[in-house]
């Protein structure tokens, strides 16, 4: 079994280097440390471009630490990160050279967070054209228009101008997507998008990243859906502890998994 | 109307206030006007003051926030009219030093001018405080979605900190705003003729001090019950995004 999955491991790397041009996100060895606190031990992961990578794992494993190093929220101790073939350049202690490639590279990462995170003091057309017109200076008339596309996409075309405060869970999460892709992001980043939500309300929402994995979208999502994970992930990513203990093609990870944790894993999430 | 007035005694204070000589009402009016140019004034350079205070307090080095400790803490324990005293003659005593010391002689410091330097200093302490709580409250998981998209700190502050801070700022800064009407009138020790000295000099010419005072309280009065109008707007405005809690069960 070892030799089978060293074997495949060789056949991806072989395929990184053959197309570098389809790659969305290369991670190398990357390191995270709370002062003392080790929560990224040498993680490395590529997703190619339509990849849809699921990050399952423990409470504390470090699943939102990694996705959150991805866009610089929090600085990574050492390592390389490479988006679009374009590699942020890290000081020693992994600071960022030059703030601007961060913020220029954050545009292309649409990230959706656990608890939305919309602006609460703007309506959800508003949320939707803030980036857009603000930060990347589209027209205005054509984010709006735009915007119009991906609110009613998600189901919220009537909501436009609501305040997200006076929505649900779900309808905030759906809007939240929407604001996500109004920047057309080369890849997705999903930390727990269903986690905060009541039961009745994480399909909706699963259903809209569902329709964004169809088509194509490139995607990290950090997720507790094993089912969702099962079904829509092109690679499964199991973290334990700030490592990959184990990673494979979902039928692979969920159907016969190798390492005993993410056995026992498995069984407790159910 | 004059009828009335007679009847009611109220003819000769009538007389006394009417807009034009020699009738005190005008003074008393050229002196609101002053205060409330300078207690706007004062209003909006505390606030400036108060934004950087509270961004230095919040994100500055160590030195930084020292000094701005030092700032708040020396300026809301001195008493305020102790402060006027002392930022009056040590600023203008300053000035004018600086600018014999470039060779232009002494130089005539606008009342205005001075007044609002005074009041905005003082301001803006308990402004730094006011908005530091205020950015504080900010849930900060709007501004990590800001920082997520690529916004940099000038804009993210611009278009989410301080929009989403209002409504916890508004009610702190209607108080200020309150406080800096009626603060102008300690400018009538450094000789400023605002509306309590023109109420003071109106009084003591005429010997109508209860005519007088009234009036000028009258006046403070009518402009504390439209600041409240215009910031019950503002806070409405900044609450636009929150649901209210009327209605909500207790
Ligand atoms: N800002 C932080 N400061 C200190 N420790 C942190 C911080 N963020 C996360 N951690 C710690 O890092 C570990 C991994 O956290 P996290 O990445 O959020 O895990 P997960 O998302 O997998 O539940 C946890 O032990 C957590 O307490
Ligand atoms: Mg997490």
């Amino acid at each position: 079994m070892g030799k089978l999955m060293a074997m495949s491991d060789v056949a991806a790397k072989e395929n990184q280097v053959s197309d570098a041009q389809s790659e969305a996100i290369r991670v190398t060895d990357l390191h995270k440390s709370f002062g003392a606190l080790e929560v990224l031990k040498g993680v490395s992961l590529t997703a190619h471009k339509g990849d849809v990578v699921a990050i399952i794992g423990g409470s504390g494993s470090g699943k939102s630490t990694f996705l959150r190093c991805i866009n610089f929220l929090e600085t990574p101790s050492s390592g390389q990160i490479v988006v679009n073939g374009e590699e942020i350049q890290m000081r020693a202690d992994g600071t960022p050279v030059h703030r601007k490639q961060i913020e220029r590279i954050r545009t292309r990462l649409g990230m959706v967070f656990q608890a939305f995170n919309l602006w609460t003091h703007r309506t959800l057309l508003e949320n939707v054209i803030e980036v857009p017109v603000y930060v990347l200076n589209v027209p205005r008339a054509a984010a709006i228009e735009r915007a119009k596309v991906l609110l009613d996409r998600v189901g919220l075309g009537d909501k436009a101008d609501t305040f997200p405060s006076f929505l649900s869970g779900g309808q905030q999460q759906r809007a939240a997507i929407a604001r996500a892709l109004a920047v057309d992001p080369s890849v997705m980043l999903f930390d727990e998008p269903t986690s905060a939500l009541d039961p009745e309300l994480v399909g909706e929402v699963l259903t809209v990243i569902r329709d964004l994995a169809a088509e194509g979208r490139t995607m990290l999502l950090v997720t507790h859906e094993m089912k969702f994970a099962r079904e829509v992930a092109t690679h499964v990513v199991y973290l334990f502890e700030g490592r990959i203990e184990e990673q494979g093609p979902p039928a692979e990870l969920f159907g016969n998994p190798k390492s005993a944790r993410l056995k026992q894993f498995l069984q407790t999430v159910g | 109307m004059e009828l009335i007035l007679e009847t009611l005694g109220l003819a000769k204070s009538a007389e006394l206030l009417s807009l034009s000589p020699p009738g005190w009402g005008g003074n008393l009016l050229r002196g609101l006007v002053n205060s409330l140019q300078i207690a706007f004034g004062a209003f909006g350079f505390g606030l400036i003051i108060g934004l950087f205070g509270a961004s230095g307090k919040l994100y500055g080095g160590v030195v930084l926030r020292d000094l701005l400790a030092i700032y708040t803490t020396v300026i809301r324990a001195v008493p305020e009219l102790v402060l006027i005293l002392i930022l009056y003659y040590v600023g203008t005593d300053l000035i004018n030093q600086v600018s014999q010391a470039l060779g232009y002689g002494r130089v005539e410091i606008s009342g205005v001018v001075a007044g609002i330097w005074v009041l905005g200093i003082v301001q803006g302490a308990y402004a730094t405080e006011v908005l530091r709580g205020a950015i504080q409250a900010v849930p900060t998981g709007q501004i990590e979605a800001a920082r997520a998209y690529g916004m940099p700190p000038m804009l993210l502050m611009r278009r989410v900190t301080i929009p989403a801070m209002m409504s916890y700022a508004t009610p702190g800064l209607a108080n200020l705003w309150l406080i800096a009407t009626k603060d102008t009138a300690l400018l009538a020790i450094v000789g400023f003729s605002e509306l309590t000295l023109e109420t003071r000099q109106a009084a003591s010419s005429t010997r109508a001090y209860f005519t007088f005072f009234l009036a000028a309280g009258a006046l403070y009065l009518i402009v504390t019950l439209f600041s409240g109008v215009i910031f019950a707007r503002i806070e409405k405005w900044a609450r636009r995004g929150q649901p209210s809690l009327k209605g909500t069960g207790r």
